[in-house]
């Protein structure tokens, strides 16, 4: 790779290796990386990969399918930036995201990584599933196309295809509709969210994504949206504008406490159940929210909120991000992330691992099954918590 | 496919063994200025038992092996001389026993100080250990390995004086114990059985170091950092010795740094006390300000810096990027205090010949019985012409500190060979017999410490 390339040349070798960014907040250890905590060897840590990025840069190394294998482990959850007291911090992710970006350019991509955009390319999703049949999901439930209600409903790829977030956004639509809150989606006019293709380097099709998915806002004269995912709400909060798609954002549980407070909604009572929250990423570090979902859990009666010892800055990531819930370059393991957390989450005592975002629902639900944990902790996403139905 | 990394892989686990590029150039590569030096194999153990395997497998292959902690000496010390196999140790991270009344905790030898600074700041925020000035990812181990000291060298003097007992993997792959874990024990004392410390400060060349019971000491309520400054830095002997006459002190460091430039030739004196109330901190204060320190104020010599400063801990270190190029190393050494005024001119100059901003630090060992003085040399890692000059300051100053009639602490090969040649020549030959008699088929880390 020509070294004028590379957009953080002047920046790549300022990395010293010191180790603080595999470190949470309060210090408790070296693992709240998850691709560190899964290999536990320096050439997956962020120093490692940062030096190894150089040296492919420099020619010191050639690029093999070992070394995109290492660079494409990094699931973007940014413990990192978090950490790490130097100035060019805030730009770790992006030394990273600029790397894949060449791999991608050179079409030397691990080859899950190229079947996840390869499907977003021909479907929209990154499944592989017919763009047609993007608003299956919702078909018992009459939603209204997005005309010109008061929110879009932004459901994404995973809500929309994926079995079990389907639940999750079901629940979340039944909600908006029992709190008569103006609403509509796109059905099968929506597209991929295009966060994971920015991540994973795919820089001409993230482009191609949020232009489609910003003319079909744009037509309809869209202006507040709802996620059910906090990867989208990033995108279209962070990425759009770049492309001149300015909207007012929320993730859900931004609405539900106003909801719940105004009366519109009446959570359950689950009487002496405990719950856990895991922060999802891209809700916490990459966009500092981590109030409104504890908000709402607090309103759910009879329960009681504790906190796993990772929360909040320091929350351990479920290795999902990035598109890692699809190309799973951290699987395999008793160390693979999502059962790390899995088993944080179980031994605080809850019952219930709450989560806000529907990779991180379907990664812990199956680290929970791995685990053997199933009957000891349940994993429910906000939304189907508040609706109280149980998961289909 | 290669019997070795087979065999490793029996031994570690498929995940955590490498013999690929990636890997071996990542563990090939030290923070600081030495160069590259490969190793053939890279494993992940997790319990003694795999490393005394390991150990066995590598004498039997007349390999090479090189324990790594957390890479952070700097100095190129876990770096690979003659290949073989690098034993990353990170994974032996457990602590395995906290014992309050008797105030130590065992640990296995991999763990980082960071982890053990957070544990005892919540499970016994009452008990503290001396954590050295490295990032908090530098392990328990290799700080011994190194003679390393840390923020309670005033009172307690090395890390390394402050342990109770150790389990070592001996370079014939055998497990030994010493102090009262030998007999079966708790991990109370290292003493007073017979002395077999042939370990501390080896850099792995003895053997590898795997769980180590750590002496604890009182953690305070109330911590505070205070900062007096002179600018004639002969006078910082002085004051350091009247400070610890009164021994108030939990940690006292002389710190003269060109950037930023108001610091500019002026010698800062960090002097960290705790109390566990507010009264006793003012005691302790007053007794060091105005008791010692006031009397440099009148005279117009002195002044205070700053009072109460929150200290950090772990502390953070931003100083690789100073030149904001990614590299420092630094010569250390182990000199009287007495020597702090000659070591700081004598640094500056050397920094000023290689063109980088001079930066100097001095901690106080023990009751100033010593002090640990460094000359730290920043570079540009992007810039090959300033990692030579640092490399070259970095020469230079071992001589010097040769010279002056310090101690050169935890030095790169280059320095061990400066020592080696200066040693008296029945303790170089007693070193010899040593490394001989435990790793005759000299495995452990070769190339460091080897007497010709």
């Amino acid at each position: 790779m020509a070294q004028t390339q590379y957009k953080y040349m002047d920046m790549i070798h300022r990395c010293f290796r010191c180790g603080y960014c595999k470190f949470p907040q309060d210090w408790e250890d070296v693992d709240n990386c998850p691709a560190y905590a899964r290999h536990r060897l320096e050439s997956h840590s962020n120093g490692g990969r940062l030096w190894l990025i150089r040296a492919w840069i420099t020619g010191e190394l050639e690029l093999t399918d070992h070394l995109a294998e290492i660079i494409y482990s990094c699931v973007a959850c940014k413990n990192c930036e978090e950490k790490c007291p130097l100035s060019f911090s805030d730009d770790i992710l992006n030394m990273v995201i600029a790397a894949r970006a060449e791999m991608v350019a050179q079409g030397r991509i691990p080859s899950p990584v190229k079947t996840y955009l390869k499907n977003i390319q021909l479907h929209g999703n990154p499944y592989g599933i017919g763009a047609k049949k993007r608003s299956d999901w919702m078909q018992e439930l009459s939603i209204e196309p997005f005309e010109k209600q008061e929110f879009l409903f932004f459901v994404g790829s995973e809500g929309a295809y994926d079995s079990r977030a389907q639940h999750a956004a079901r629940a979340l639509s039944r909600l908006f509709q029992k709190a008569e809150l103006s609403f509509g989606v796109l059905g099968n006019d929506e597209t991929d969210d295009g966060n994971e293709v920015e991540l994973l380097g795919e820089e001409g099709l993230v482009e191609m994504l949020a232009e489609k998915n910003i003319a079909s806002f744009n037509e309809r004269g869209i202006k507040n949206i709802i996620t059910l995912s906090p990867h989208a709400y990033n995108a279209l909060k962070n990425i759009y504008p770049r492309f001149g798609g300015s909207y007012q954002v929320y993730h859900y549980t931004q609405i539900l406490p106003n909801l719940i407070q105004s009366g519109r909604l009446h959570p359950p009572k689950l009487e002496n159940t405990t719950i856990t929250y895991h922060d999802p990423c891209f809700l916490g570090r990459w966009n500092r929210e981590y109030t409104a979902p504890r908000r709402v859990l607090q309103a759910i009666g009879g329960s009681k909120l504790i906190e796993m010892d990772r929360n909040r800055k320091s929350a351990f990531c479920c290795g999902g991000g990035s598109g890692n819930y699809y190309t799973d370059l951290l699987g395999g393991s008793d160390d693979s992330p999502a059962r790390i957390r899995a088993r944080q989450a179980h031994a605080t005592g809850a019952t219930i691992l709450a989560v806000a975002c529907p990779n991180c629902l379907t990664m812990l639900e199956d680290a929970v099954k791995v685990e053997g944990l199933e009957g000891k902790i349940q994993v429910k996403d906000i939304a189907e918590l508040i609706d109280g139905e149980s998961a289909s | 496919m290669d019997s070795i990394y087979a065999a490793l892989m029996d031994i570690v686990g498929e995940d955590y063994v490498s013999n690929q590029t990636e890997e071996l150039f990542t563990y090939s590569k030290d923070l600081g200025t030495s160069e590259p030096q490969w190793p053939d194999y890279v494993a992940a153990p997790k319990t003694v038992e795999q490393v005394s395997r390991i150990v066995k497998l590598a004498n039997e292959q007349k390999l090479a092996v090189v324990p790594l902690g957390g890479g952070l000496s700097l100095a190129g010390l876990a770096l690979p001389l003659r290949g073989g196999i690098t034993l990353d140790l990170k994974r032996m991270d457990q602590i395995l026993e906290l014992n309050e009344q008797s105030r130590y905790i065992v640990v296995e030898a991999g763990i980082s100080h960071g982890k053990v600074t957070a544990y005892l700041h919540k499970h016994a925020p009452r008990l503290m250990h001396s954590e050295p000035g490295a990032p908090a990812a530098a392990t328990i181990g290799g700080n011994l390995a190194i003679h390393g000291q840390g923020d309670l060298a005033h009172p307690y003097g090395f890390n390394s004086d402050m342990i109770n007992g150790l389990e070592v993997v001996l370079p014939t792959g055998e497990i030994c114990r010493f102090g009262s874990c030998a007999i079966g024990n708790d991990w109370y004392t290292l003493h007073p059985l017979p002395d077999l410390q042939l370990f501390l400060g080896w850099s792995g060349c003895t053997g590898i170091i795997t769980k180590v019971s750590l002496r604890l000491f009182p953690c305070k309520k109330f911590q505070e950092q205070d900062l007096f400054i002179v600018q004639d830095e002969n006078l910082v002997p002085e004051i350091i010795y009247e400070m610890t006459h009164i021994g108030m002190a939990e940690d006292i460091m002389a710190i003269s740094q060109e950037i930023p430039p108001p610091f500019n030739r002026l010698h800062c004196i960090l002097v960290n006390i705790s109390g566990d109330s507010k009264e006793e901190l003012e005691f302790k204060r007053q007794l060091i300000f105005d008791g010692k320190l006031a009397r440099y104020i009148e005279d117009g010599v002195g002044g205070i810096g700053a009072v109460g400063q929150k200290i950090e801990r772990p502390q953070v270190s931003k100083t690789s990027d100073w030149r904001k190029g990614g590299g420092f190393e630094y010569v250390g050494s182990i000199v009287p205090v007495s020597y702090y005024p000659e070591c700081y001119r004598r640094g500056s100059e050397i920094s000023a010949r290689h063109g980088i901003p001079y930066t100097v630090l001095g901690r106080v060992v023990g009751s100033s019985h010593g002090m640990m003085f460094s000359w730290t040399y920043a570079f540009n890692r992007a810039d090959e012409e300033t990692v030579r000059h640092a490399r070259e300051a970095l020469h230079e100053t071992d001589r010097m500190v040769l010279e002056l009639g310090g101690t050169l602490w935890k030095p790169a090969v280059f320095g061990q060979k400066l020592v080696m040649d200066r040693m008296d020549p029945n303790t170089l030959q007693m070193m010899k017999k040593v490394k001989h008699l435990l790793d005759p088929n000299g495995i452990m880390n070769p190339g460091n410490w080897e007497v010709a």
